[in-house]
Order: structure tokens, then sequence, then C-alpha cells
């Protein structure tokens, strides 16, 4: 990640941290791209994984632990060690142990193309969670439903909309851990 | 689900506010110091000669001994929840360092007859247990603190987190043991807080995992 990079990302995340979340889909997809470059470098076609996946479950969880990424702190490091971390923890439980250097992520160049790939982990996850939740998380992410819709279709408050939604992300973030 | 449904979902879930790491870890090792010195004073209390011990140079330093432990694995165990950050493990040195010069300025100090006796002491298994039982407090509260942040090395972690437990109960600990001489403290306090870091990393391991 170029020092400008860095700048511009650090930036959108401190703006976040601090409540403006307009830029926040924008950081989203920077990060995602940065990942799946090392994604797509560091899982092999034989590794039974789709990097994809990988992408995803660190989004989730640069979302879930975004407090805590220090503002004073370059945010690239931070990203590395969390990408690395979900990778190696992927490897893990397909019972595979696997070493990476993370000296070689901070020089992967970000995928700029648009991919569309449809990712199964995720989607088996959301499957787990209870009817509630599954359903506000559909409606904001595939369906594209905001808040207000949300809590309209399903005849939910908005608050506990948000409350669902905070807690269906976290049970997929914590059953990651548990698909095989 | 495609990226960027997932990213709408991300984005829809911003407002949420998390405590930052420095809050979560004040209210972890305040919960935990405040439980293990309940149990202390509850269960055991400061030794009777308390206010003259305090007096003698070989009571103050086993508190410079557990407080250099508990701070700078304190400081180690913060570095390690945040993922990237340069974590300083030589920083844990600094207390052992200091325990094995003050071993070498006992071995000088004292008569060489009088080393076995100062090192078996009258207490090994008061504080072989006591440690560990003032540190259940601490090494949960500080594995919860964990679990809010982003360990990537979580079994690493846990040990710290009991690391520095186990120095947290070996001060207080320290405050009721008669056995002051350093070739006491740095045969059975180690062994103690050994066993409550390694509680530490089986923990870590299991429950600071994201």
């Amino acid at each position: 990640m170029t020092p400008a990079k860095d700048k511009e990302l650090s930036d959108l995340m401190r703006a976040v941290l601090a409540g403006d979340d307009s830029g926040y889909a924008q950081l989203l997809n920077d990060i995602a791209c940065v990942v799946r470059a090392i994604a797509q470098r560091k899982i092999g076609p034989g590794a039974g994984l789709e990097p994809e996946d990988i992408v995803q479950e660190t989004l989730l969880a640069i979302h879930l632990k975004r407090h805590t990424w220090r503002p004073d702190q370059p945010i690239g490091p931070w990203i590395y060690a969390i990408a690395r971390y979900k990778i190696i923890d992927a490897y893990r439980r397909r019972g595979r142990r696997i070493e990476l250097d993370i000296s070689d992520f901070a020089d992967t160049l970000a995928e700029q193309e648009k991919e569309i790939v449809m990712a199964r982990d995720i989607q088996r996850a959301l499957d787990c969670l209870s009817d509630g939740q599954r359903q506000v998380v559909s409606a904001i992410s595939v369906d594209g439903a905001s808040i207000s819709d949300t809590a309209k279709r399903l005849g939910m408050k908005e608050t506990a909309v948000r409350v669902s939604l905070h807690r269906g992300l976290a049970a997929i973030a914590a059953k990651f851990g548990k698909l095989d | 689900m495609r990226t960027e449904d997932l990213i709408t979902a991300l984005a829809a879930d911003a407002s949420v506010k998390k405590a930052g790491l420095d809050q979560v870890w004040s209210v972890a090792l305040f919960g935990g110091v405040a439980i293990a010195g309940l149990v202390f004073l509850v269960g055991i209390g400061p030794r009777p000669d308390f206010l003259a011990a305090v007096q003698t140079i070989r009571f103050d330093f086993k508190f410079v001994l557990t407080l250099s432990l508990a701070i700078s694995a304190f400081a180690v165990l913060r570095k390690t929840a945040v993922p990237g950050a340069r974590i300083g493990l030589p920083l844990l040195l600094i207390a052992p360092a200091l325990g094995l010069l003050a071993v070498i300025a006992e071995l000088i100090v004292l008569p060489t007859n009088a080393w076995a006796m100062a090192a078996i002491g009258k207490n090994a298994l008061y504080c072989l247990t006591l440690i560990p039982l003032i540190s259940i407090a601490p090494v949960i509260a500080l594995t919860s603190g964990l679990r809010r942040g982003a360990p990537t090395n979580p079994t690493l972690s846990g040990a710290l987190a009991g690391l520095t437990a186990g120095a947290i109960g070996a001060t207080l600990y320290a405050a009721h043991c008669t056995d002051d001489s350093p070739l006491f403290v740095m045969i059975w306090y180690p062994i103690a807080v050994a066993a409550v870091t390694a509680a530490g990393a089986v923990l870590g391991r299991v429950f600071a995992r994201w």
C-alpha cells in the first residue's frame, strides 16, 4: 500500500470512528480490493479455499474490530495483520498449517477489477441464523433495503432492526470459525 | 452472498459504537484487581507485622519485582490485542533481570549455610496455592478484555493475560507472605505465576479467537 493510499484509507476510517460513516462503504470496498489481491495470491487453486470467502471474512472482522485500530498509526499494517490471521485461520480450520510472511502483504497491489464471486461460507453462516436475524441481514444486504424500509417491511422498530443486524453480523463472524 | 451485498450490510451497521480498547482494558484491569483485592482481604489479609515489614528492603523489593512484572506484562498484553502492532517482548525481561540481581546480592550477603533455609522458607505451599487462587478473577477479567480486542496470536495473548494476572496475585500475596528472601521469591513465586500463565494460554486459545 502506498503512503498516499494508506493516508486516504486512514482518513476514511478516522471519520468513521468519529461518527461520520458516509465514506464507510467506499472504505470497505477499497479494503476488499486490497484483501482480494492478497487472498488470490496466497491461496493456491488446490487449497480447497475460496479467496472471496477470505475477503468477506476479513471484511467482517475489520468491521467488528474497527475500534482496535489506533488512529495515530498507519492502517495498512493493521489490515494486513487481520487478513493474515484470517487466512491462517481458514487453513487451520481445514486442518492445515501455512506460514505467511507479513512483509509480502505490503507489496501486493490492489486488485482493481470487480469480481462477482458468490462466496459460500457466509451464505452457510447466514442460513444458520435465527429467522429474525436472517430476514434483517438478507433484506439489508441482498435486497439493499435501508434500515427504515426493513423496519416497515418486517413490522419492527428501527432500533430493533439495528440490533438484529448487528447481532446477525456478529453471529455470522462467530459461525465462520465453526464451519468446515 | 456477494461481497458488495456484505459491504452494504456492514455499512448499515456502522452506527453501532464500541468502546475503545483503552476503556476495555481499564475496566478489565480495575475489575480484576478489585475482586482479587477483595479475595485477598477476606481470605488471608496482610501479615500481622505489615507496618514493620515495610521498613525492610527485602519485603519492599518483592513488590518491585511483582509490580514491574505486572506492568510490563500488561503493556505487552495490550499491544498483542492490536493487529500489526509492534509487541516489544523484551520488556518482559525487566522483572526477571531485577530478580536475578537480587538473588546475586542475597547470595553475597547471606552466609552459605543460610541459603537453603532462605530458599525453602516456611510458606512455599501457601505461595503455590494462594497466588493462583487470587489470580483467578484477574485472569478471567483480562481474558474477557482480550475478547474485545483482536489478538492475532490468541495463545500468546492469553499467556500474557495469565502472566499479568499471576503478577497481580503475587503482588497481593507478597503482602501476606513472611518469606522475604529473594532466594524464596525467585523460586516459588515464578512457579505459581507460571501456572497462571499456562492457564491463561489455554483460556486465550479457546476464548480469544475471533
